[in-house]
């Protein structure tokens, strides 16, 4: 029952806040809303065993209303459920038009991201995937930033562009499944020739790699995550990329065993290439919320690669960090957030010295930030050396190569630190103040989540350990 | 039968209350309960009961598939009178005719859901087609409801005699005028061989095919489409481009069943460079319309040429596609287009900022759009669903569906150009006055659409009743 608890909760309080009219009623319903949700989570994590729900939806299609919460899904699904919450309460002062009808789309939103996290029926999996674009189209177009209108629209075809490819990919294996099921055991045991799963991997593959973004499929997302209203980019990057990686593990490496392998190199150099790509543009950016994008397709690019090296431990360390980026980076959009909010600039070049006007933002801000270079005793130390470990099992050159990035990484990010907070104030930060209660609250959740999870991650590995010993018992 | 009949008198039934009825806006509610007989006729003989019988010799043969059809075409006009009503008693100075045209279209489109005979074939082809000639020109004064009108008539003339020259050549040749081929036998596994089909036969089917694809807007048969659907009176446009099309396609599918094994192996090839050039020129020349009717026209084209697919794959899955795909695109349509009369500008500014005028309008609007691009939700996904879903299930034709998704990916563009214009633009959209029963008929098709989007079962399990 939770799990289909998980679904609806956002879903119908979603639809319900479309009808008001009043706005700090909307923004009180879609906060409480989202902390349902996240307590129904916490239950779901404190649950053993997967859970499960399932019901008819099309007898003559062979697709059931099926949801399986396992592992992976009950980490992802407290992952977006802690998302939100956060969102709002860090943007709780925000003001924006109609406001009734973007907190209704962002839990809209919300539902379609838990039903990709939940389902185990192929079409019911799409009719999410594609659930989770729509509303986010209206958001980003709506509230965005000046070029909103062309770049979602880019980002939208993109994404659509893929979600079609997947769509015959679907069909193809649906055809070959021996019971004409879209179930995910019928799925994983659809009988594909070697040839077959070449052509299927490619067409999952697309989808998922655009959704994450893996180069040279990134070209949307920098100018989407400038361009959205900063509330939507924390989920579009902190929960909505986790969509391609979860989809990868939960379904093509069990499907296509064959097709994965054969093109585990390709994806992994694939892979590399943008992380060194995408930590050396974000070097040379003069703006925020751009650099954070350039670093999430480099964080990204390594969880890709992880999971390409088909390896045990490399896998553990993508659950691991699935989890920890999308805490540490929603940290950093919500400072991005509070710097545009007050200072009305997200350029480097127009700050300075802000840690003398706001000194607890930069104590928070500087911790999330050594969390993002993956500092030891930071949540995200741990993930990225497992991942790097499972790299360097797999080719040992391709781990020196995409070991570049964690330097690389460093200089962005303590450069953007440097810019921003230290040094002489400057003309716009001069009437900086130190940032509202809702937010130093927020920011000091997530930082107490960094810390916790970076010296003791075991419960999280323990969490997600049958998603994992399930792949790999397979083979 | 019983719905031949039945929409053959009902035309007469109005065009006589055109005479005796003083007040011209009661003509709707006429018609309304006019389609709710015809559909309740309809159905009677769906399950079996018949007002009068006739024996037509097996001229006519009335199957499931193709009441269940006529079901479906009769209730997508039921909506779109309740919607657009109003507006064919403004579009000209006869309203009456025109509501009696409209059921006379309807009696052609009963005749092709149960053609077992060419003759038969071609009489409601004509049936259908004259009214609209008619309809096409209703807009008197305005030049180019003329010119559409004219063109339309002498390109469709034209095909009656490409169609008259194919029936007659098959009928040489077989000395039959069944829709299926004598020279077709089946194997005694079950597939069709055609030991003897000569060159006359072979010449008539193609004739034939050339004259449907003209009737479906077909590529490279297209050329009248733009014209015409943009030069009518929108309101008129509405229903040829969804019921009549639909009507159209069903014929397609019912009449090269049992012809186009004749052509053997080149068959496929051949449709197939059609459904790629109907993907083609519609798609890509929508995207550089800047009116949305001229827009909607050529996706019209667009939209058949995956219908089309039926036709490829002809199996068990295309024809309940293809009865989705009806429905979903008919509603979708119909929708669009009873907003787009509402609207004082055509053109894509024409809507800019209708999200704050008119919210529940452009909400409906957006679903009906989203629809016709094959967003999950929507019905327009389950209908370009089965329509893929058919010809992957053939095992051949791959790389046709991959090209398929990509075209409805550029479709995406120009529906969504409109949604963009509705709610991201600035801009005082002016429409004409809105009533509180309009908008309600809206958010009954919009819910519809989503309806259907959500559990198709509910459409289709009737269907095998």
């Amino acid at each position: 029952m939770i799990p289909l608890l998980l679904i609806l909760i956002p879903l119908l309080s979603g639809l319900a806040i479309f009808l008001l009219k009043d706005s700090p009623a909307s923004k009180a319903l879609a906060l409480v809303s989202s902390l349902a949700t996240l307590v129904l989570s916490l239950m779901a994590v404190f649950t053993k065993g997967a859970l499960t729900y399932d019901a008819a939806w099309l007898p003559g299609l062979g697709s059931r209303f099926s949801l399986l919460q396992d592992g992976m899904s009950k980490m992802l699904s407290l992952l977006t459920a802690i998302s939100f919450p956060v969102v709002f309460a860090a943007t709780y002062k925000n003001v924006y038009q109609r406001s009734s009808a973007f907190y209704g789309l962002m839990l809209l939103t919300q539902a379609g991201l838990l039903g990709v996290f939940l389902a185990s029926d192929a079409l019911l999996f799409y009719f999410f995937w594609e659930l989770a674009l729509i509303p986010v189209y209206f958001l980003c177009s709506i509230w965005g930033g000046e070029k909103r209108i062309a770049v979602t629209f880019k980002f939208f075809v993109y994404t659509f562009i893929g979600s079609l490819l997947m769509l015959v990919g679907l069909l193809y294996v649906y055809s070959q499944t021996a019971d004409h099921s879209f179930a995910m055991q019928s799925f994983y045991h659809a009988n594909l020739s070697a040839h077959a799963q070449n052509a299927v991997f490619a067409l999952f593959f697309i989808a998922f790699a655009i959704k994450m973004p893996i180069f040279p499929f990134h070209t949307w997302q920098p100018d989407a995550y400038e361009q959205s209203p900063t509330a939507v980019t924390m989920i579009l990057s902190g929960v909505m990329v986790k969509m391609g990686i979860f989809a990868v593990i939960r379904w093509l490496l069990p499907m296509v065993p064959q097709g994965f392998h054969a093109h585990s190199m390709l994806v992994v150099l694939l892979s590399v290439t943008g992380m060194i790509y995408a930590s050396l543009i974000a070097i040379r950016q003069d703006d925020i919320k751009r650099l954070i994008a350039y670093s999430s397709i480099a964080h990204i690019g390594l969880m890709c690669a992880a999971i390409f090296v088909q390896n045990q431990i490399g896998l553990e360390g993508v659950m691991i960090q699935m989890f920890n980026h999308g805490i540490n980076v929603i940290g950093l959009w919500i400072v991005a957030d509070v710097i545009e909010q007050q200072l009305g600039t997200r350029k480097f070049s127009d700050l300075g010295g802000l840690a003398q006007k706001a000194p607890v933002l930069a104590i928070l801000f500087v911790i999330m930030a050594l969390a993002n270079v993956a500092l030891p005793l930071t949540n995200a130390f741990v993930g990225e050396f497992l991942m790097f470990n499972g790299l360097f099992q797999f080719n040992g050159w391709i781990a020196a190569v995409a070991g570049i990035s964690i330097i690389l990484a460093a200089v962005y990010t303590l450069n953007m630190i440097q810019k921003i907070f230290y040094g002489n104030t400057v003309e716009k930060t001069l009437q900086a103040v130190e940032v509202s209660g809702n937010v130093q609250w927020v920011l000091s959740i997530l930082v107490l989540i960094v810390l916790v999870m970076g010296v003791y991650p075991q419960p999280m590995i323990e969490l997600t350990k049958d998603t994992v010993s399930a792949i790999f018992a397979n083979r | 039968m019983n719905a031949i009949i039945v929409s053959a008198l009902l035309g007469v039934v109005m065009m006589f209350s055109g005479i005796l009825l003083k007040n011209k806006s009661s003509l709707k509610y006429i018609a309304i309960g006019g389609l709710l007989l015809l559909l309740i006729a309809n159905l009677f003989q769906t399950y079996g009961v018949y007002t009068v019988v006739v024996n037509s010799h097996e001229l006519l043969r009335f199957q499931k598939f193709g009441l269940f059809f006529n079901s479906i075409a009769i209730s997508a006009t039921l909506i779109y009178v309740i919607l657009s009503g109003r507006d064919i008693e403004h579009a000209g100075n006869y309203p009456a005719e025109y509501f009696a045209l409209i059921f006379f279209v309807l009696c052609g489109v009963s005749i092709l859901c149960g053609f077992n005979s060419l003759l038969m074939l071609f009489l409601g082809i004509e049936i259908l087609s004259i009214p609209l000639y008619i309809l096409t020109g209703s807009d008197k004064r305005n030049l180019k409801s003329n010119e559409a009108s004219l063109k339309y008539f002498l390109m469709g003339a034209f095909t009656a005699g490409i169609m008259l020259m194919g029936i007659a050549l098959i009928y040489g040749a077989t000395g039959s005028f069944g829709i299926v081929s004598p020279s077709i036998i089946t194997t005694p596994t079950g597939g069709t061989a055609v030991p003897k089909a000569s060159y006359l036969e072979i010449a008539g089917v193609l004739l034939l095919f050339v004259a449907m694809c003209f009737k479906v807007s077909a590529a490279p048969f297209h050329f009248w489409t733009p014209d015409v659907y943009d030069g009518a009176p929108s309101v008129f446009t509405s229903f040829m481009a969804t019921i009549v099309k639909a009507a159209g396609f069903f014929a397609f599918i019912r009449l090269l069943e049992g012809q186009s094994a004749i052509l053997g192996p080149t068959w496929k090839i051949l449709l197939s460079f059609v459904i790629i050039a109907t993907l083609l020129i519609g798609n890509i020349t929508a995207v550089f319309q800047q009116s949305v009717k001229r827009m909607l026209a050529y996706s019209s084209i667009a939209q058949a040429g995956f219908m089309l697919f039926a036709l490829y794959s002809a199996n068990d899955i295309s024809k309940e596609g293809i009865l989705l795909y009806a429905a979903a695109y008919s509603l979708a349509t119909i929708g669009i287009f009873a907003v787009l009369i509402k609207m004082k500008d055509y053109t894509l500014d024409g809507f800019n900022g209708l999200a704050k005028t008119e919210p529940v309008l452009a909400l409906t609007t957006t679903i009906c759009l989203l629809s016709l691009s094959g967003i999950p939700l929507t019905a327009g996904f389950f209908a370009k669903y089965y329509m893929l879903a058919s010809v992957v299930k053939t095992g051949t034709g791959l790389w046709l569906v991959i090209v398929a998704v990509l075209f409805a990916a550029v479709s995406v563009y120009y529906y969504f150009r409109v949604i963009q214009a509705m709610y991201f633009r600035e801009g005082v959209a002016e429409t004409t006055e809105i009533t509180a029963g309009f908008k309600a008929g809206m958010v009954f098709v919009a819910g519809l659409i989503i309806l259907i989007g959500v559990l198709p079962s509910l459409l289709l399990n009737y269907f095998y009743f």
